[in-house]
Formats: C-alpha cells, sequence, structure tokens
C-alpha cells in the first residue's frame, strides 16, 4: 500500500534527498516534510492556485504534482523569496499596496506574478488580471493584488535601470 | 483530498511504457496531471497503477514537415503557445491555448493529456478537429493512425485502447495567408466552453470560399464538425448575411449538453454565435491576408 | 499626530509574504493525530449500522470514533446559542450524526491515522448502512402542505414564523396612487475563505487544559460552547485562532467538527488535528442567501413611498444553529435608507435536508438591499422617473438623524439609524460614476450595437452590534506595550488597527504596541469577529483600556516625579514634566513601580499594575450606509454580463486605516459581483449538491473583476468613543442590487426585469428572447 521511493530535489536552493510516499503531492511533501508551511492548500483541484510554486522557474500547481515528480527538479516556494529576511520589491509592493488580507492565497500569487514579472516585464493591468486569473483571492477583489504588481513592475524596472 | 495508494512506475522511453502498459492491470497514464490528479485527489479514478510519462524525452517537441506540424502528445500547452512556429503556421492553435485554462495549468497540461482526457468542452480536440489532424499511437499489437474526426468514441472516452499511448499529433497545415478565428464562451477566463468554434477559411482571387472548416466544442460528447455550415459556405462570397445564416446551422446540428452551467437548448444557440463570430474572425483575417499579398 | 485615520501599513504583511504565516494546518504536534470524517452520501436517511472494522484494519489508523463511541456529554446536539419564540422546533445537530442524516455531508464518524492520506483510506472503508428517506430540497416546495418532512416525524417542515412591521401598511396601499409587486429570489451560496475550517485539539495530560487551536472567527463561543456540553471549567479549557484564512461568517459557528475533534483527542489521549477540505466545505460548511421574497410598495403620483409589505420565505437547512438570524435581519434591513412609513414583513423559515444557513458576509442583508432596490428601480421604470431622483425622493434626510424606523434589530433594541447623510452619499457616487454624463454614452455606443447600462444600489448596515469585546492594555517594566484582544482576525488586519488605537493613547507608534488576538486565554469575555463589530466593540474597548493606562501612567509619574497631573504629559513612550521634556519617567519604570517591590507596600490611591481591562457595551448598533453604481455591458447575443465600471461611496464613520478599509470595501464588492453573476449553490430534488468543485461554483475572478473606485464620507456615530461604524460587509449588501439595476437599464430596449441572482447567462438571454 504505501510504496515509497526516494526523491532528490533542489528546494530554495538547498539539496534535498528524502524517500516518501509514491503518493504524496509535492505540497504536502513541501509542507509537512520540509515544514515549508507557506504554500497553502485551498481546493487540491487545481483551480485556486493557493499552492502555486515555482517548478524549474515554471508556476506550477503543487496539488497536481506528485513529491516523485519534482526528482530533479529546482523548486522555489514562498519561503525562498526573501533573501536574510530582506522582503523583494514584488513582496514589498504587496506591504505598500495592500496586496494581501489573510495571506492565505498570497504564497501561490507571489509565484504567478514573479513568473509573470520575468515574462513580461512591463505589463498592462489586463495582463495582470489574466495571470492572476489562475489565482482566486477571497478577500482583496484583487484590487490590492493588481495594484501591488504594477507598482512591483515599476520598480523593478527602474531598479534594473538604475543598476 | 488526498489520492489514493497506488503504485508508480516512470519509465524513460516509449518502449518501456508500451510493456507496462501491456502488464499492469488497471493503469493510468499521467501527463501533465491536470485532470487526472484532481479526479485522483477527489478520489474519483482510483487506479492501482500510475505511469508517469513525464520523463520520456522523445515524446515532447514541435516540429515543422512540410506542409505539417508535427507535436510530440507530451508537449506543454505553455510551449505550444510560446512556440513562434505554431504562431506562425498553426495561429489557430495558438489563439485556442489562450483560452486554455491558466498560465499556471499550461504550464504542466500536455496536448496529448487533453486530447487523451477528452473533456466535451475543452478547446484543443475542437481545433484539431478543424484542422484534420491524425493522431498517432503506439501499442506492442501495432502502432494506429487515427483522424481527429475518429477519436471520440463518446464521453471522455477517446479511441484509444488501455495498452496503447498516444504518442504525437500531426496537423496538416493550411496555406499562408489564411484566415482563422476561434470563438468561444465561457462564465469566466480559462473555465472550458460553453460552447467554442474553431474556424479555418481560405479565399480565392474572387474573395470566395476556396476552403473552410468549423468544429464546435462544449456541445456533444466530443467535437463537432459542422459540415452543413461548410458547404452552405464554400465557393460563395462570405457576406454577413451567409455567415449568419451558416452559422444558424450550427444550432441545428449540434446536440448540445446539459449541466449546471446551462442547458443544451442555450448550449445550441450559442453554438451558433460563437461560429457567426469565429467566422467574422476569420474572414477578416483572411481577407486582410490576401490585401497585404495582393 | 493620530494614528487613527492614518494609511499605516499591516503589521501582519511581513510574515505572511514571506511564508511565516502561522496558520492550524501548520502547528504540529508530537504524536498528532489526522482527523477524516466519514460524511453522509444522502440527504435524509436512517443509519441502521455502522461497520468500521475494515478501516480500523488498516496499517496506520488508530480509531475510529462514532456517535456510540463518544463520551456521554458529546452524545448530545449543539446548544442553541440564540433562542428565539418564534422558533416552532429547536432543531440542532449532533456532534456525530445519531441515527438519522439529514444533510449530504452530515458527520458520521472521524477516521484518526497516522496521516491525512491514511485516514481518507479509513474513510473509504467505514461501512454505514442508510435507509434511505425522502428529502425536502427546495425549499419552496418543502414549505408547502404534504412535502417530505425534512425531519422524519415532524408535520411540516416550518422551523419558525414571525412578522415584523410598524405603521398601518394596509391603510397604506389602500390610498396609493401605485402599488407594484415583484417576486424576488436569491440563491444559496457559500463563504469561501481561500483556507476551509481547521482546528487541532490536545489535552494536556499534567493540567487536564485542553486547548483547541482553530480558524474560528469566535474563539470565546466555542469555548463556552464546549464548556456548557461538557460541563468543563472555562479556565480549563482554551480556544486560539491563530492567522485564519478569511472568514466571510462562516467561522463563526460552533460546528459539531470542532467538539468531535476535542473529543477524540480526549479519547486518544493524543493531540487530533482536522483540517476540512474543499470538498467538505462545500458539503458541511453552512451557506446562506436562498430567501424569496413576495414584496409589494405603494408610493404616491410622485414616487414617495407610502409603504411595503410583504412575505419572506427562507431556507434554513436542516438545523438552526443560528436560530432565526439571517431572515430576522433581512426583515428589519428591508426598510434601507429610505423613509418608509409602514412596513409589513411576514417571515416563514423552512426546513430542507441541505446544509444549515448561517450568516455569511452581509448576513440577509444582500437579500433585503436586493428587494427594497428592486422596488426602487421598478417605481422609477412605472413612473419614468430616473432611479437617482427616485432614492432621492425617500432617502431619510440628513436634517432627521438620529432616525427612528419603527422597528425593533435582533438585539431587542430599537432600529435607529444614529447618523448619516444619505442623500450626499449617492450624490458622491453617482459624481465618482459620472452618472449624469452616462446617458449619452449609453446612446452613443447602442447605436453600435452594444448595451450599456447603469445601476444603482443604496443600502444601510446595523454594524457593531453587542454586547461587548473586551481588550487588555498592559506596559510591562522593560517597556513594552502589550495589548490583548479577544476577538479574532481572519486577514482584516485587526491587529494593525488595535495598534493605531493604543498607539495614539499612549503617545507611541503603533509599531511599539504588540498585540495578541484570538485567544481565549488573553481575555476572559468574548463574543466573536461578525457583524461589522470588531471595531465598534473591540476598538473602543482597546480605546478606554489605553486611556485608562494613561490615567494611570500620569497619576504614578505624578507621584515619582512628585508633579501636579496636570503638569504632565505623554510621548514617545514617556511621562514628562511639561516644557521641561528631560524630566520624566519611561512608561517602562512606571510599570516597574506599579509592579511593586517586595515587602513595600503600594503609596496609597495606586493599584497593581500598569495595566487595563476595559469591556466597551454599546447601547446598540450604529448604522453605515453607501451606494454603489455600477455600468455593465450585456452581449445580447449570449446574455453574458461585464462589468465595466464600479464605484462605490460609503460612510462607516471614523476611518481608522483608509487602506484597509479599501481593502474591506473592495473584498467585499467583489463577494457581492459573485453573488450578482456566478456563485449559486445548487441541489438536485434529492438535496444532492451539484456544485460541489470551483468548476461547478464559481468564483469571481480577477479577470471578472473591475477596478472597484471608492469615495469615502466619515460621519462619527456618536455611539461610540472612536466614532467608528462598520465597514467588512457594507461592500457585498448593495452590489447584486446595483448590478441587477444596470442589467435592466442596459436591456431597456428589450423590457428585461432582473428578479433573481445570480443572472447567469442562460437565464438573462431567456429574459432578452421572451421579451424580444
Amino acid at each position: 500500500m504505501a510504496e515509497r521511493m526516494l526523491l532528490m530535489l533542489s528546494v530554495n536552493g538547498t539539496e534535498i534527498t528524502r524517500e516518501v510516499p509514491v503518493r504524496l503531492t509535492l505540497a504536502d511533501f513541501l509542507r509537512h516534510e520540509l515544514a515549508l508551511t507557506g504554500t497553502h492548500l485551498g481546493c487540491e483541484h487545481g483551480v485556486c492556485g493557493a499552492c502555486t510554486v515555482l517548478v524549474d522557474g515554471r508556476t506550477a500547481r503543487s496539488c497536481l504534482m506528485l513529491a516523485v515528480q519534482a526528482d530533479g527538479a529546482a523548486v522555489q516556494t514562498v519561503e525562498g523569496m526573501a533573501v536574510d529576511g530582506k522582503l523583494t520589491p514584488l513582496q514589498q509592493a504587496f506591504v505598500e499596496h495592500h496586496g494581501l488580507q489573510c495571506g492565505f492565497c498570497t504564497p501561490g500569487v507571489l509565484a504567478t506574478l514573479t513568473e509573470l514579472l520575468e515574462t513580461i516585464p512591463d505589463p498592462s493591468e489586463a495582463d495582470v488580471r489574466e495571470w492572476l486569473s489562475g489565482n482566486i483571492c477571497r478577500c482583496t477583489g484583487y484590487q490590492g493584488i493588481v495594484d501591488a504588481a504594477l507598482a512591483a513592475a515599476k520598480a523593478i524596472r527602474e531598479g534594473a535601470a538604475g543598476e | 483530498m488526498k489520492p489514493p495508494a497506488f503504485s508508480y512506475h516512470r519509465p524513460h522511453t516509449v518502449a518501456e511504457t508500451l510493456e507496462l502498459l501491456a502488464t499492469l492491470e488497471d493503469a493510468k497514464l499521467l501527463a501533465g496531471g491536470q485532470s487526472l490528479m484532481p479526479m485522483m485527489n477527489f478520489r474519483y479514478v482510483m487506479p492501482a497503477n500510475v505511469i508517469d510519462i513525464n520523463r520520456i524525452a522523445d515524446l515532447a517537441g514541435i516540429e515543422e514537415r512540410g506542409d505539417a506540424l508535427a507535436i510530440g502528445a507530451m508537449t506543454r500547452q505553455r510551449d505550444l503557445e510560446l512556440s513562434p512556429v505554431v504562431q506562425r503556421c498553426c495561429p489557430l492553435l495558438h489563439e485556442a491555448l489562450l483560452n486554455v485554462g491558466h498560465v499556471q495549468t499550461r504550464n504542466r497540461g500536455t496536448i496529448g493529456g487533453s486530447l487523451a482526457h477528452l473533456d466535451p468542452a475543452a478547446e484543443l480536440p475542437a481545433v484539431l478537429h478543424a484542422h484534420d489532424a491524425t493522431l498517432h499511437l503506439r501499442g506492442r499489437r501495432g502502432d494506429r493512425a487515427v483522424a481527429m474526426a475518429e477519436w471520440s468514441q463518446g464521453f471522455m472516452t477517446p479511441n484509444l485502447a488501455p495498452d496503447e499511448l498516444l504518442a504525437a499529433i500531426t496537423i496538416p497545415l493550411w496555406p499562408t495567408g489564411h484566415g482563422y478565428g476561434f470563438a468561444e464562451f465561457t462564465r469566466r477566463h480559462g473555465d472550458f466552453a460553453m460552447a467554442g468554434t474553431a474556424a479555418l477559411l481560405a479565399l480565392d482571387a474572387q474573395g470566395k470560399v476556396e476552403r473552410v472548416a468549423l468544429a464546435v466544442t462544449g456541445v456533444d460528447t466530443g467535437p463537432v464538425r459542422l459540415s452543413d455550415a461548410e458547404a452552405m459556405l464554400l465557393g460563395k462570397a462570405p457576406e454577413d448575411a451567409l455567415i449568419a445564416a451558416a452559422a444558424e446551422t450550427a444550432a441545428i446540428s449540434v446536440p448540445g449538453l446539459d449541466d449546471v452551467h446551462g442547458s443544451k437548448e442555450y448550449r445550441r444557440k450559442l453554438a451558433a454565435v460563437m461560429t457567426k463570430r469565429a467566422l467574422l474572425a476569420a474572414r477578416a483575417r483572411a481577407r486582410s491576408e490576401e490585401a497585404a499579398h495582393g | 499626530m493620530s494614528w487613527v485615520g492614518s494609511r499605516v501599513k499591516r503589521v501582519e504583511d511581513p510574515a505572511l509574504l514571506k511564508g511565516e504565516g502561522r496558520f492550524v494546518d501548520d502547528i504540529h504536534l508530537p504524536g498528532m493525530l489526522l482527523a477524516a470524517v466519514v460524511r453522509s452520501p444522502f440527504a435524509h436517511a436512517r443509519i441502521a449500522g455502522i461497520d468500521a472494522s475494515a478501516a480500523l484494519a488498516i496499517p496506520g489508523v488508530h480509531a475510529v470514533v462514532t456517535h456510540a463511541d463518544l463520551p456521554e456529554a458529546f452524545r448530545q446536539p449543539l446548544p442553541l446559542l440564540v433562542p428565539n419564540p418564534a422558533i416552532r422546533y429547536p432543531v440542532m445537530q449532533h456532534v456525530l450524526a445519531k441515527d438519522a442524516v439529514h444533510f449530504v455531508g452530515e458527520a458520521i464518524a472521524l477516521v484518526l491515522a497516522d496521516d491525512r492520506y491514511i485516514a481518507e483510506d479509513g474513510v473509504d472503508l467505514v461501512v454505514v448502512d442508510y435507509e434511505p428517506l425522502p428529502a425536502a430540497s427546495d425549499f419552496r416546495k418543502a414549505a408547502a402542505a404534504g412535502a417530505p418532512a425534512a425531519h422524519a416525524g415532524r408535520a411540516d417542515n416550518i422551523a419558525a414564523e414571525f412578522a415584523v412591521g410598524y405603521g398601518e401598511a394596509d391603510q397604506a396601499f389602500a390610498r396609493a396612487a401605485h402599488i407594484f409587486k415583484e417576486e424576488l429570489f436569491q440563491h444559496r451560496g457559500a463563504a469561501h475563505p481561500m483556507e476551509c475550517r481547521a482546528m487541532l485539539a490536545h489535552q494536556d495530560t499534567l493540567t487536564g487544559t485542553l486547548t483547541i487551536w482553530a480558524n474560528t472567527q469566535a474563539p470565546h463561543q466555542l469555548r463556552d460552547v464546549y464548556c456548557r456540553m461538557t460541563g468543563a471549567a472555562d479556565d480549563r479549557v482554551r480556544v486560539i485562532a491563530p492567522n485564519t484564512g478569511g472568514g466571510f461568517g462562516s467561522k463563526v459557528q460552533t460546528y459539531p467538527e470542532h467538539i468531535a475533534t476535542a473529543a477524540a483527542a480526549l479519547l486518544t489521549k493524543l493531540p487530533v488535528k482536522y483540517i476540512e477540505d474543499r470538498r467538505e466545505h462545500f458539503l458541511s460548511t453552512h451557506q446562506e442567501r436562498d430567501q424569496l421574497w413576495t414584496v409589494e410598495i405603494a408610493v404616491d403620483g410622485d414616487g414617495k413611498v407610502l409603504g411595503v409589505r410583504g412575505s419572506l420565505m427562507h431556507d434554513s437547512g436542516a438545523y438552526l444553529p443560528w436560530g432565526v438570524i439571517t431572515p430576522f435581519i433581512s426583515a428589519t434591513t428591508m426598510p434601507g435608507p429610505y423613509v418608509i412609513p409602514a412596513y409589513r414583513m411576514k417571515v416563514t423559515c423552512v426546513f430542507t435536508n441541505k446544509v444549515a444557513t448561517t450568516p455569511v458576509r452581509g448576513a440577509g442583508r444582500p437579500q433585503a438591499a436586493f428587494a427594497m432596490e428592486r422596488l426602487m428601480d421598478r417605481v422609477a421604470r412605472e413612473l419614468g422617473l430616473d432611479p437617482a431622483e427616485v432614492r432621492r425622493r425617500n432617502y431619510v434626510p440628513a436634517d432627521r438623524m438620529p432616525y427612528a424606523v419603527g422597528l425593533t434589530f435582533r438585539d431587542g433594541s430599537p432600529v435607529v439609524y444614529d447618523s448619516g447623510d444619505y442623500p450626499a452619499c449617492q450624490q458622491l457616487a453617482l459624481d465618482r460614476a459620472g452618472y449624469d454624463g452616462f446617458r449619452a454614452e449609453q446612446a452613443s455606443v447602442r447605436a453600435e450595437g452594444r448595451y450599456l447600462g447603469i445601476g444603482i444600489g443604496s443600502y444601510i448596515e446595523g454594524t457593531g452590534l453587542g454586547p461587548f469585546e473586551g481588550a487588555t492594555v498592559q506596559v510591562t517594566p522593560g517597556g513594552q506595550i502589550l495589548a490583548r484582544v479577544g476577538s479574532s482576525d481572519q486577514g482584516q488586519g485587526h491587529r494593525t488597527m488595535f495598534a493605531q488605537i493604543v498607539a495614539d493613547r499612549l503617545g507611541v507608534g503603533p509599531d511599539k504596541v504588540t498585540v495578541t488576538v484570538g485567544d481565549s486565554g488573553g481575555v476572559a469575555y468574548g463574543i466573536g469577529t461578525f457583524a461589522s463589530r470588531v471595531a465598534v466593540n473591540a476598538g473602543s474597548s482597546a480605546h478606554v483600556a489605553a486611556g485608562k493606562v494613561r490615567e494611570k501612567a500620569i497619576k504614578i509619574a505624578s507621584h515619582l516625579l512628585e508633579a501636579a497631573e496636570e503638569d504632565l504629559d505623554l510621548g514617545d513612550g514617556r511621562v514628562f514634566v511639561k516644557g521641561v521634556p528631560a524630566v520624566g519617567k519611561t512608561l517602562g519604570e512606571i510599570a516597574a513601580f506599579a509592579n511593586g517591590m517586595p515587602g513595600f507596600s503600594m503609596p496609597a490611591g495606586i493599584t497593581v499594575g500598569l495595566e487595563d481591562t476595559s469591556y466597551f457595551t454599546p447601547q446598540r448598533s450604529t448604522y453605515a450606509n453607501g451606494c454603489h453604481v455600477a455600468v455593465v455591458e450585456v452581449d445580447v447575443e449570449t446574455g453574458g454580463v461585464k462589468i465595466l465600471r464600479y464605484v462605490t461611496a460609503h460612510d462607516c464613520g471614523t476611518i481608522i486605516n483608509t487602506m484597509m478599509v479599501e481593502g474591506q470595501v473592495a473584498g467585499g464588492v467583489v463577494h457581492g459581483i459573485g453573488n450578482a453573476l456566478f456563485e449559486w449553490m445548487r441541489y438536485d430534488d434529492d438535496g444532492q449538491p451539484l456544485t460541489v468543485n470551483f468548476g461547478e461554483y464559481l468564483l469571481p475572478l480577477a479577470t471578472e473583476t473591475p477596478c472597484i473606485e471608492q469615495a469615502h464620507m466619515q460621519t462619527p456615530t456618536p455611539l461610540n468613543p472612536l466614532g467608528v461604524k462598520g465597514a467588512g460587509e457594507g461592500g457585498t449588501i448593495p452590489a447584486a442590487a446595483a448590478i441587477a439595476g444596470a442589467i435592466d437599464d442596459a436591456l431597456r430596449p428589450f423590457g428585461v426585469k432582473i428578479t433573481q441572482v445570480p443572472v447567469t447567462p442562460e437565464y438573462l438571454l431567456d429574459l432578452i428572447h421572451k421579451k424580444s
């Protein structure tokens, strides 16, 4: 019943080797095996987006991946964003623009916006909303998130230009 | 909502996969996981064996082969969407992909997974049906090529035996300058279509319809070609009235589907409207291409 | 400067943004068991037997707990917390089903295992022998004589009947120039916070203290229910609400699962955690909004309202955990911001074999606003008046404040609108929306075959219900300022809000105030976070407590500095002599003094500790108000509706933090958009739910949501020291009404009239085709 398998992957830059049950989802692996509880489960059927993480730089629903499928992959979670406790420009924009309330959907939203800003450095509001359509937020009405994303894009562009 | 126990298999070649399919009882292929995994989390599907085909390198890829596009079944939807080759020579597929779920699901979801899952309201089967695509199956009992028209065998039932693997899709390409349009109605962005139409249109030098293909999704167990509408349009100038009349046949020729989002009657009406809109978009593009080359 | 009124950045944010929040499922205790729940697949059935042997045989399954396995104190229904004489059958749910189930999803047994995966394997193997019974599903049918009984043995399904009103409604109708009647239907939806319910119970074997971590909106209520059922002393039970991922009403209730999880922890002597999954949330977390209104309005020739009367039928679901609160709020909110000289509403609450209905964001008010605003739009249409003008003629004018409506609210106090300027609020919304210029735009795009419309939704909301909420403010000898507040936070930013309030009183920055919320061990008594009541009740308590600490600090400093109190001032964490800021004592030094020295008597008149606990008790509700304007475009070929603009103007009294109020309003509006266009919890005739995932039940996404443009008015209420009114639910209340009005307006050429929400595209296309 409880078939297990060895898993080697990188999570937030740290190499990890674990033996896990093959049916364990990536989300539960992160949360309960690695105690990276910033990744949240909101629906477990791939719609709400709360569990979204970056797998090899691309967003993925961690509730729809088996942990063993991430073998050899580089996974980034919300815990891997801030450096030495300092918020990234994207995270800081969430503070400034009230991009979160309960914070439950936020880790997934941050993953989505990280990929968005890497793909489209100067997104329109429509771009932001389209990408965000894969993340449900029940608190903010999306308004603060959209504002934060646009502000972060600007801050990152200006930061890059200033370097 | 945790998946039930199963045995996990991770083949690295097609041959290995076919061997597993032939020998394992109650096995399910795990492609992008965007449909199978939710069903397993809900425990609607409880396979004894899961065969993960994500590690088979030669199942993914996009290649232009003369007047056809060959796509590996494990090609991610997002890779197709971003592919310059797809955008250039199969723009209908590109346009439809923008309506398939969300970036986050397209990153994992595959074209083959969508075809094998065969949700009645999925976008990609309609596009491939309009394109007269061919599906290439591999099996220990021999390989098969199945025309898209023969793919759906009923509700979520593709023409795929339990020991077969959908390996690739070839899409015959339309001439440069063809018109295309994809129109669908959804309650929200990224939802499955309540009705959606994929349209391809080529005009001759006189601006008459030289070739047309129309396929509708969301209105039957699988995608439906609108052959009556195609026949009405062929050889004629695609004026507004003709397009409207042709589109209206969709409301009659598709059966419709009932679910919580709408009745079959409503979906049939939508099918006509979406067909009209897809055709108008296709006409505008076909004409603009003519103008560009004329 | 004052921190109250500033856009203070939230103290909650950095941890949540770094993934360092602490939600219930993030807590791991050694030896902890994970629970999964066996739930009824039938809407109504007798349970003839339960066989758990196959489940118990699974390695890793530790126990299966059924009703029969529970200690005796737990083998009873949960108490009805809000009784009302109108209730005919006070039927409450058992902790675990006793011998019958009354809705799909009713909890029957807990399977306890090493992890949730194994627990779910166990659930699959628990065999329950059901004898299915006929079910009451649609409440309109269930109310009729001869309908299947939702509870076998009852003569009918009428849970409660009552009427509210004032004035002579029938006389008003007899002399009216016009009478218009509507039948309006609003569908069931759910709160759907992104975090489902979660709880973890653990009894310390040494002390016997039971700790329950739960994402509840009412930790003290959960404690009190547990103690009431078991007879436990309330200092033996502690309920902690850690980070909570939204609530929107659904987490107010004490649920059977809370008590069952606690019982399982006692039985196994191990920590037991239960994390509801989304499917369970669809089945067993309370819902709201199914109501059928049959209402009439009487107006004079100028469209001035003479009276409103009618009947309201409410789907209670299978049990009455919150009594008749929701329909009572609906019926007493109906008059809204208008002068309604006579009013009468008969209310019938109906049992059905569906999960119970209790307040969800708005709590019965969205339905009332929908009914009243639809009537206003009807009057406008029939009399050929602008909808804004009809409302203008009927608003309670500002110079009639305070305005006694004539009704008694749910707290037993008279409904009195304490303050506000409703006509001005509407004008603010209209100006912001460019209402006067809209008609030209509407006409010009209609020439292109596009159908745009504008709609108005106005509302009042009784907020800040009592009885009280408590706050303790304490200064430690180390100089830390601590505030402990009993009510819990579900993401609103309460810690930031309380820090602002306390900071103002103690002359420090909000970053110097450490706030703890949601711990029944922190404040002795508490009620909960609902009814837009926390800023009013707990905010006022924090204000009062911090003020007392300030007074005491000055009093002690006066003693220490040998200076008169009136010569002292407080700022920057110190009490100092006015004009001589170098002479003073820090709050920490003062606290150290107040904490005493061993063997030394306290000076006369100085009590122990630099702290105070206050319980603010409002005399009655304070009324917030607002006006929303929606602009929509309707696709007349598909019935699709797109919201192009959404403008709100509202008045929640003194604004403590504009940024957070705007967040509350925007989130509330989008919930209302969900109710207006998307969210519909559907059941078949057998009571089987048909929408049990996020592909079937549609929450609004960022792509369907417009920018919410907001304008604020601030009319402080005289009913509390801060002048605040609630802001949490107002965004939701008029949204469906405004959107329905806008759709009607867009489709005037077709004569369409919306009478139910959500407005699905099929429903709308049918209306368009019927009329054209």
